[in-house]
């Protein structure tokens, strides 16, 4: 409890981490009152669909219809940007607790049992970081069929080679603890040693790099999205909103500027998504790692 | 002697790394069954009814490594397969698109390494003071913003506003006419390079206002991590003991900062431009994509909105064996730099 009480001032003392903070809380709220905030319209199966307002292609300015406008196919700014919370929360858990898990799993028998095994799986995560992200995930994408679902898997296919090296790292160290050495000498089992003992004593730094990474997990997926390559047209999803706007980044010659909610209103939900968690993971590695925090 | 025995061992253990960024390139066109994978021989459709004969053929039928070998005999062979994004072999696509993306890199490379070092440096120096604030709200701010979002926000205001001002592509449609002529030289295929060359001032200023804004889009997410990089680097070197000698020596603050702290500060910088290469890479994918620079990465993007699975294979591995041979090289470099680094593998 202390713990929490001691994190929480620490958020609280420095203003560019409760700025995080508010602005996640925010991210959180719209998210969860999703329905109340932009209901789905009766008769719409799908939440996550943004509903259109007829096929003419022309973005429309806000009005009292549609508060922010209507995007390239007259989808609805204002409903794409407050479900597109949610897409954003579900990729970034997603991707972020399957990527921990394979990371903690590969990672903890590599560092614990060492020899052969760590050597396979040290040189199958080298193939992986032998790879520009943005490149492999684009390649997995295109392999596995553009949609959301791949987009997830190829992020995750990305990500996990850093947290299996990092967590396999941090096993090592703690493995030659003296109390790691008295729970094997009481007899106890090499999962019950790993699970009880080595593990929560490693995994903080794994812990840190995703809150760390979270919004490059999300940046990463609109830019797919962006690219053509993810959620399915009319997704409720701000990469994808941000390319609708593509076509109409400049207005006719009198009104150059004629279609920028278009452009800018979905581009702001992404940039203060990942600012967020971007300030957040800077405060919790400033609190959790007194190493860095010193710098 | 010793730094030879060295380089020889980080070759070859570059070996191993390279034939699994092969074998999962190769394992991935494998998911598909053979018939699928036939296709993509297939010129005309009354082919298709043909397709056991192309399995046969081919030996798409065969066991996994058989295949693989056949692949990667190809592979060494400079054949990477047909590009349908751009109608031409990927062996050609590659030498023909690669001097757009170089272009970008001459200058998004040395404005995100001076900048990042200039204001690191300068974060460091003024820690906790209104100065170090400022940069790390605009690093966190550079590194939170989508590339993508950013081009056409620029775009929206120097193409669309300023009617015209700074425009997408890589030349005006005069200039590329005139490039193509016989009374220009392509020496490089690089614009600006060939321009100077040429002395054609035109060119240059054309070549020059097109790269402004990609540039600076590909530039600013990298310069933030360089910058972040760096103030943390240097603040650790200015703690060391030779930094309180220097200054104890009453050497000009000046000197201590710019000749005794930087440069041993530099180093960690410099293993970390391997990584620099990724985003570049990642970053020219997007970048291009927006202000249709026709670079590989632009190339890259048609290919996978295309499907176009062979050509989207060959950039990874393209991409990836260049990653590779880089940050070999930045190793190499990292033990001339730092006196320290054993090549042995301990530190002394």
């Amino acid at each position: 409890m202390s713990d929490w009480r001691f994190t929480a001032r620490q958020l609280a003392k420095n203003p560019l981490s409760l700025t995080g903070v508010v602005i996640i809380a925010i991210f959180i709220i719209i998210a969860i009152f999703a329905p109340l905030i932009a209901p789905t319209p009766a008769g719409q199966l799908n939440s996550y669909m943004i509903p259109r307002d007829g096929y003419w292609a022309e973005p429309q300015p806000p009005s009292a219809a549609h508060i922010l406008g209507t995007t390239q196919g007259q989808y609805d700014i204002f409903y794409g940007v407050v479900w597109g919370a949610r897409s954003a929360f579900r990729v970034a858990l997603v991707v972020m607790s399957i990527t921990l898990l394979i990371g903690i799993v590969l990672g903890s028998l590599a560092g614990y049992f060492g020899g052969v095994l760590d050597e396979i799986l040290m040189r199958i995560t080298d193939i992986f970081l032998a790879f520009p992200w943005l490149i492999l995930a684009m390649a997995l994408v295109v392999v596995l069929g553009p949609g959301l679902k791949s987009v997830m898997i190829a992020l995750i296919v990305v990500w996990w080679p850093s947290y299996a090296r990092l967590i396999r790292g941090d096993i090592l160290q703690v493995r030659e603890e003296d109390y790691v050495e008295a729970a094997r000498g009481l007899g106890a089992s090499s999962g019950r040693v790993i699970i009880r003992h080595v593990l929560p004593n490693a995994i903080y730094p794994a812990l840190i790099m995703a809150s760390l990474d979270i919004g490059a997990v999300v940046l990463s997926a609109a830019a797919l999205s962006f690219l053509g390559l993810g959620a399915p047209e009319g997704y409720a999803d701000w990469g994808q909103m941000t390319q609708f706007a593509q076509n109409w980044i400049v207005g006719p010659l009198d009104n150059p500027l004629k279609y920028w909610y278009a452009v800018i209103i979905p581009g702001l939900f992404i940039l203060f998504f990942v600012l967020g968690w971007n300030l957040l993971g800077d405060a919790f590695r400033d609190i959790f790692d007194p190493r860095l925090a010193r710098r | 002697m010793e730094l030879r025995s060295y380089i020889i061992r980080r070759v070859l253990l570059l070996i191993p790394v390279l034939i699994g960024v092969t074998l999962f390139i190769f394992g991935i066109t494998m998911l598909f069954p053979p018939a699928q994978r036939a296709t993509l021989y297939v010129t005309n459709m009354r082919q298709l009814s043909d397709l056991p004969a192309i399995i046969q053929k081919y030996g798409l039928d065969k066991p996994f490594f058989v295949q693989y070998g056949t692949w990667l005999n190809q592979v060494l062979h400079g054949n990477l397969g047909w590009s349908r994004a751009i109608s031409m072999p990927v062996a050609q696509a590659i030498p023909h698109l690669l001097p757009a993306t170089l272009e970008l890199a001459i200058f998004a490379v040395p404005l995100i390494v001076l900048v990042g070092i200039f204001l690191g440096t300068k974060a460091a120096t003024h820690k906790d003071k209104p100065l170090d604030h400022g940069t790390r709200v605009v690093a966190i701010l550079g590194w939170s913003l989508p590339s993508f979002w950013l081009g056409l926000v620029l775009m929206m205001i120097f193409y669309g506003y300023f009617s015209g001002l700074l425009p997408p592509g890589r030349l005006g449609v005069q200039m590329d006419i005139l490039v193509d002529s016989a009374a220009f030289i392509r020496y490089t295929h690089i614009n600006t390079i060939d321009a100077i060359l040429n002395l054609n001032g035109p060119v240059l200023l054309d070549a020059l206002r097109h790269l402004i804004l990609p540039v600076m889009t590909l530039s600013v997410i990298n310069m933030a991590f360089i910058m972040r990089l760096m103030r943390s680097s240097m603040l650790e070197s200015l703690g060391k003991g030779y930094i309180l000698t220097a200054r104890a020596k009453g050497l000009a603050e000046k000197v201590v900062v710019n000749k005794h702290a930087r440069r041993n500060a530099l180093i960690p910088v410099i293993t970390v431009s391997g990584y620099l290469f990724a985003g570049l890479a990642s970053g020219a994918v997007i970048t291009e994509t927006i202000f249709s620079f026709k670079g590989i990465g632009w190339w890259a993007w048609q290919a996978a909105v295309m499907l176009d699975i062979p050509s989207v294979l060959a950039f990874a591995l393209f991409t990836a064996t260049l990653f590779v041979v880089i940050n070999l090289l930045v190793d190499i470099l990292y033990t001339r730099v730092d006196p320290r680094v054993r090549l042995g593998g301990a530190v002394q």
